[in-house]
């Protein structure tokens, strides 16, 4: 309902506010909406959301479509103008002819500017089944005439955009499946360790510093490396999944410890405990509530944290690897310097990851403001 | 303070023992063991071998015995007689491979810190002084970029871009022209040219992260009555800065020294690998990609020690700055 409300879809009466009434989650609501660039990431997340759920409608190409009219292409340039300043209300890309650069001979596309390859939109392509299910081939933009590459191809001629849309859904999804697990476990030792307090709570915060003094990444490596190379995708996703999550649960479980100790011989507790609740209802019911949004600002901290982990394993090799299709594992195209150098727009995917990771901070960040009731 | 000494020492071993394990673990969960790994490359080489000879360098290798005795092996070969095992990668003892490259990753790492705090405290207190002006945000932005590129995207830009427009790599550590040169001022400065990005890369995120944690402290203590007293009472401002909410400011960024190691230490390898250089990066993950188990077994480990040595150290400077810890 407020989601809707952001963007002007639900027409509304002039909200009269009245802080008296609102509560808890409406008050955080209204002062996370004062905070602009937390709104701008929320519209950004939003965005990759969409992609994530329709990669194929959006992408002109199927991810693994070659096109070798077209290898290793720079990106294309959607035009308004032509080069004599006349103004197009369709956008166009330039046509491309084949040919060799003189000093290396090497096959290299060449800009014709007398062709115009003009964009169409809701034009027919490549069939795919929109979740799986719907057959459809039907895609937002393409060219009827020509191709269009707006992030170029890489060195087997995929198209670069396709496969960075297509990526969204795996990238995050790693992200969020291992944030739900850090979540939980978080939730569950630090609650444990603040609720019961004494040894268990002793050997927990052990752990736990245990865990932050050693150097993560060479560790998550080490753990990704030893998966077995012949697993499928399937396992390998979920086997990734949870290596990133397994270290990642320390600073939330630390926050739930600190809340609950902070709040568990407080009246209310013992009131409920007077009444005969059980520890678990006394933490579901009653304690839990009292700091939960403490726990969504941390998390919202170890979404980045766990996408740019994933991004780097990938990147290096050790993580998901094709089939599977992730920022990464586009990125691992880019390893070497030499690739880099002949095809630098194979680095696009990592402007991506940067970009979903400044939404999350934003949107954290926002969040914290929100649910600090003391924040001015 | 004695007391306190011998109880962060013995917590300090009691770490580097459960990490060792954790080492061990890694060492083992190669697919197949060493035995095999070994019969599968003399196949591989032509020799002709049979399933009695891989028992008995099995038998040899103490691979039969249970994974503890193994372990007891293994850390004891380690600490008593300084053996980390062989690489069957590089055909060599691992402490060798190791001990050759170690010193320009302890040099990255320790310039990488010292290039974080040098850069971030300044950075900050002039962020904290001047909020909201245009240097304050202009700060903030690179800063919120600093924490959201991944290490190698940053070390691949900058190597893209040195490539493109100075036609000068600044993968490995050494222009190729003195690559085999003798010592010389000249090759002394190419080196130090060289380690500027590496140590740029590897410091970004974690000064974006110092400058926001220092902006904050000094605009914590810059609302305190005190700071009100001082002006007051006819301090000029740059000392007043400097000699009351700085110092205050200062403590809790230092206290996070031993994390800012560790932190270090853990980007290193990806960055090592990324630039190429002679550093253990490149090997940690080559050995991972082999499976070298041994060799990424006994990195494992040197990386955690060296954190957990250096968060000890950081622990200690900081009770010998700040006299209001308390040392029950």
């Amino acid at each position: 309902m407020t989601v809707l409300d952001t963007f002007g879809l639900l027409k509304r009466k002039k909200a009269v506010r009245r802080p008296d009434l609102a509560t808890q989650w409406t008050l955080m609501w209204w002062k996370f909406r004062q905070h602009r660039l937390a709104m701008v990431g929320m519209g950004l997340l939003g965005l990759f959301v969409i992609f994530s759920a329709f990669p194929e409608p959006i992408s002109p190409y199927a991810p693994f479509e070659r096109d070798t009219k077209y290898v290793a292409g720079a990106p294309m340039m959607p035009h308004f103008f032509d080069q004599d300043g006349n103004f197009h209300l369709r956008p166009f890309v330039y046509g491309r002819k084949a040919g060799r650069d003189p000093v290396t001979l090497r096959m290299k596309s060449a800009i014709d500017t007398s062709q115009r390859w003009e964009i169409e939109f809701f034009v027919r392509g490549a069939p795919y089944r929109l979740f799986g299910l719907i057959p459809m081939d039907i895609h937002l933009f393409g060219t009827r005439e020509g191709f269009i590459h707006l992030f170029g191809t890489d060195f087997t001629g995929l198209d670069l955009f396709s496969r960075t849309i297509h990526a969204c859904r795996v990238s995050l999804s790693v992200a969020l499946v291992g944030v739900v697990i850090s979540f939980l476990l978080g939730a569950a030792i630090g609650g444990a360790a603040g609720y019961f307090g004494g040894r268990l709570d002793n050997i927990v915060m052990r752990v736990i510093e245990f865990i932050r003094s050693i150097p993560t990444l060479p560790l998550w490596l080490a753990l990704a490396a030893a998966l077995p190379r012949d697993w499928g995708p399937l396992p390998t996703y979920l086997a990734v999944t949870i290596i990133l999550s397994l270290l990642g649960w320390t600073w939330l479980a630390r926050t739930v410890r600190s809340k609950l100790l902070a709040t568990r011989h407080e009246d209310f507790v013992l009131a409920a405990r007077l009444s005969g609740c059980s520890d678990y209802r006394i933490i579901r019911r009653h304690l839990l509530p009292s700091f939960l949004s403490y726990l969504i600002v941390d998390t919202s901290i170890a979404f980045p944290e766990i996408l740019l982990a994933e991004t780097s394993l990938s990147f290096l090799g050790l993580g998901l690897r094709e089939p599977v299709e992730s920022w990464g594992v586009l990125l691992f195209a880019a390893q070497s310097i030499r690739s880099v150098d002949q095809a630098p727009w194979l680095m696009i995917p990592g402007i991506f990851v940067i970009v979903a990771v400044l939404a999350f901070n934003f949107v954290g960040d926002g969040l914290r403001d929100a649910a600090d009731p003391y924040s001015r | 303070m004695i007391a306190y000494l011998a109880r962060r020492l013995v917590y300090m071993v009691v770490t580097l023992l459960a990490v060792s394990v954790v080492s061990f673990i890694i060492v083992q969960s190669a697919p197949g063991d060493f035995a095999e790994i070994y019969a599968a490359r003399k196949a591989a080489a032509g020799a002709i071998i049979s399933q009695a000879e891989i028992e008995n360098v099995r038998l040899q290798l103490g691979l039969d015995q249970p994974w503890y005795l193994q372990y007891w092996r293994w850390f004891s070969n380690i600490v008593l007689h300084n053996d980390w095992g062989m690489s069957w990668e590089w055909k060599r003892p691992v402490g060798e491979v190791i001990w050759e490259r170690m010193p320009l990753t302890l040099a990255i790492a320790f310039s990488t810190l010292f290039f974080m705090y040098v850069v971030s405290i300044p950075v900050g207190i002039y962020s904290a002084v001047r909020r909201y002006s245009i240097g304050d945000h202009a700060v903030s932005i690179i800063g919120y970029l600093g924490l959201a590129t991944p290490n190698f995207l940053l070390a691949l830009v900058l190597m893209y871009l040195s490539q493109k427009y100075f036609g000068q790599s600044v993968g490995g550590l050494y222009s190729p022209q003195y690559e085999t040169a003798p010592w010389s001022w000249d090759k002394f400065v190419d080196l130090l040219a060289h380690l500027v990005v590496p140590v740029i890369v590897l410091g970004m995120a974690g000064t974006a992260f110092l400058i926001r944690a220092m902006r904050a402290a000094v605009l914590d203590e810059l609302d305190k009555m005190y700071v009100l007293s001082a002006k007051a009472s006819g301090l000029s401002p740059l000392k007043l800065l400097i000699r009351y909410p700085v110092r205050m400011a200062l403590n809790p960024i230092a206290s996070t020294l031993g994390w800012r190691l560790t932190y270090v230490i853990s980007g290193a390898p990806i960055v090592g690998f990324v630039l190429a250089l002679p550093d253990t990066g490149p090997l940690f993950l080559q050995s991972l990609l082999n499976q070298d188990m041994q060799l990424a077994g006994a990195l494992i480990f040197i990386y955690c020690a060296l954190t957990i040595i250096g968060t000890l150290v950081s622990d200690l400077l900081l009770v010998a700055l700040d006299p209001r810890i308390r040392l029950e």
